[in-house]
């Protein structure tokens, strides 16, 4: 057996790019999210048209392409990227797309009665929008927005290709540097599988916190 | 940034070719995935319980772990073991079991949405466990499930990308490689997005239709 310390403090310098990328794009994914989804149930047909664009747009080409444009286009436009960069951004942009119609189900899922009591107290629409109906319907979006994270955590194996060093990369050069291939591999996939076990149980004690304040709320 | 239509035309037949790869990924990777998802969803079922148990942790792993990862685990891992893939076999078996595990749970919501009676009503006929399957339960619970299996096959259409990573010459590896010999990224770069984009704007319309025709559970 080669010294596998050395290696392994490779893929775990791996692993800290992939967290530093997931947490980025997380942050990147969830204002772009309420930017459009709050946009698609705008009263505006300028601002819906522009949300719905942008979520049709970044759905409907992948995310590789997309990281590819960015890296590989965007600087003959004169805008150059580091490989950083371009990830965060493909990777926000792309996410953000998919949460974006989890934010707009979540709100139209809030019900009618919630809107007229709004109006019958004379809230304004972003009053009753801040203090009625995103409380309620955040609880909606909370567990979809967890598999969303899950996604983007998977997503980011893709930056590899655009020589960031991350977790799926390191792999690959301890696979060159050592001819081994199950120990990378297997032990890589370990990993993202418990990051996302992590995401998934952060996503669940955050729902159960959010849902104490709200009990009988929804029937 | 300027578009040159001139090059468009000249690099136009080896996309082409590239396209006829991406669709044939895509069409085998589906069948597959369908295969997979039915087997998995059935083994969830199982009396055994542990049978059923790993089954289950073994698909969440895979759910759970990044795709890209697992076709280099297909494909440098199991020559080692004396299992040499050409690289479409690879990738077409790392899209079919990745979404396999996904329309696993396409298959177990639409199994348990068929309601109680029907099995009762099975047993009160005297089928036996494979025409209870193959006669009442499987007749009623696909024809729902067919919106949601389409709309994995489309994510994995988009997903198709990454089988360039393990040199599979589909349409994105064939952009690279042209972009590469004449350094021009932005029009294979942006012909491939907007293939991409133009298919999948095709399939929200399908989908639409799907959905109106199958989507309904008649109760």
């Amino acid at each position: 057996m080669t010294q596998w310390s050395g290696y392994l403090g490779l893929i775990l310098q791996g692993a800290l790019v992939t967290i530093e990328l997931t947490l980025m794009g997380s942050v990147l994914a969830l204002i772009m999210a309420f930017l459009a989804g709050m946009g698609r149930v705008s009263r505006f047909i300028i601002v819906r048209a522009i949300a719905t664009t942008y979520i049709e747009f970044f759905r409907g080409t992948s995310i590789f392409v997309q990281l590819f444009w960015a890296y590989f286009v965007l600087p003959f436009a004169g805008l150059s990227l580091t490989p950083l960069q371009a990830g965060v951004l493909a990777l926000g942009l792309n996410v953000g797309a998919y949460a974006a119609e989890v934010v707009r189900g979540a709100i139209l899922s809030v019900g009618r009665e919630q809107y007229e009591a709004c109006t019958a107290l004379n809230l304004g629409r972003w009053q009753g929008m801040r203090h009625v109906i995103l409380p309620q319907a955040l609880l909606v979006m909370l567990p979809t927005f967890g598999n969303n994270a899950i996604e983007l955590l998977k997503a980011t194996s893709v930056v590899s290709l655009i020589s960031l060093a991350d977790l799926t990369f390191q792999a690959q050069v301890v696979r060159s540097q050592t001819g081994s291939t199950l120990m990378p591999f297997l032990s890589v996939l370990i990993i993202y599988f418990a990051l996302a076990l992590i995401i998934s149980w952060g996503v669940r004690t955050l729902e159960r916190r959010m849902a104490r304040g709200l009990d009988g709320v929804r029937v | 940034m300027d578009w040159d239509w001139n090059f468009v035309r000249e690099i136009m037949p080896t996309l082409i070719q590239g396209v006829k790869i991406t669709i044939l990924a895509t069409i085998l990777g589906s069948v597959l995935a369908a295969i997979v998802g039915l087997g998995i969803a059935l083994a969830r079922r199982s009396e055994n319980r542990i049978v059923a148990r790993s089954v289950g942790w073994f698909a969440e792993f895979i759910r759970g772990t990044p795709l890209l990862v697992q076709l280099y685990f297909i494909f440098y891992v199991l020559p080692d073991i004396g299992i040499l893939l050409p690289p479409l076999v690879a990738g077409v078996i790392g899209l079919g079991l990745h979404y396999g595990t996904y329309t696993a749970e396409v298959y177990r919501a639409g199994i348990d949405n068929v309601p109680r009676g029907q099995w009762e009503a099975a047993k009160a006929c005297n089928l036996n466990g494979r025409h209870t399957w193959t006669h009442i339960i499987l007749p009623q619970a696909i024809p729902p499930m067919i919106p949601a299996l389409a709309n994995y096959f489309i994510a994995m259409f988009k997903e198709t990308p990454l089988l360039s990573a393990i040199t599979v010459l589909e349409l994105m590896n064939q952009a690279k490689s042209v972009a590469n010999t004449y350094y021009r990224y932005i029009e294979p770069m942006t012909l491939v997005g907007a293939f991409f984009l133009v298919i999948s704007l095709c399939s929200v319309v399908l989908l639409r239709w799907l959905e109106h025709r199958y989507g309904r559970i008649e109760r």
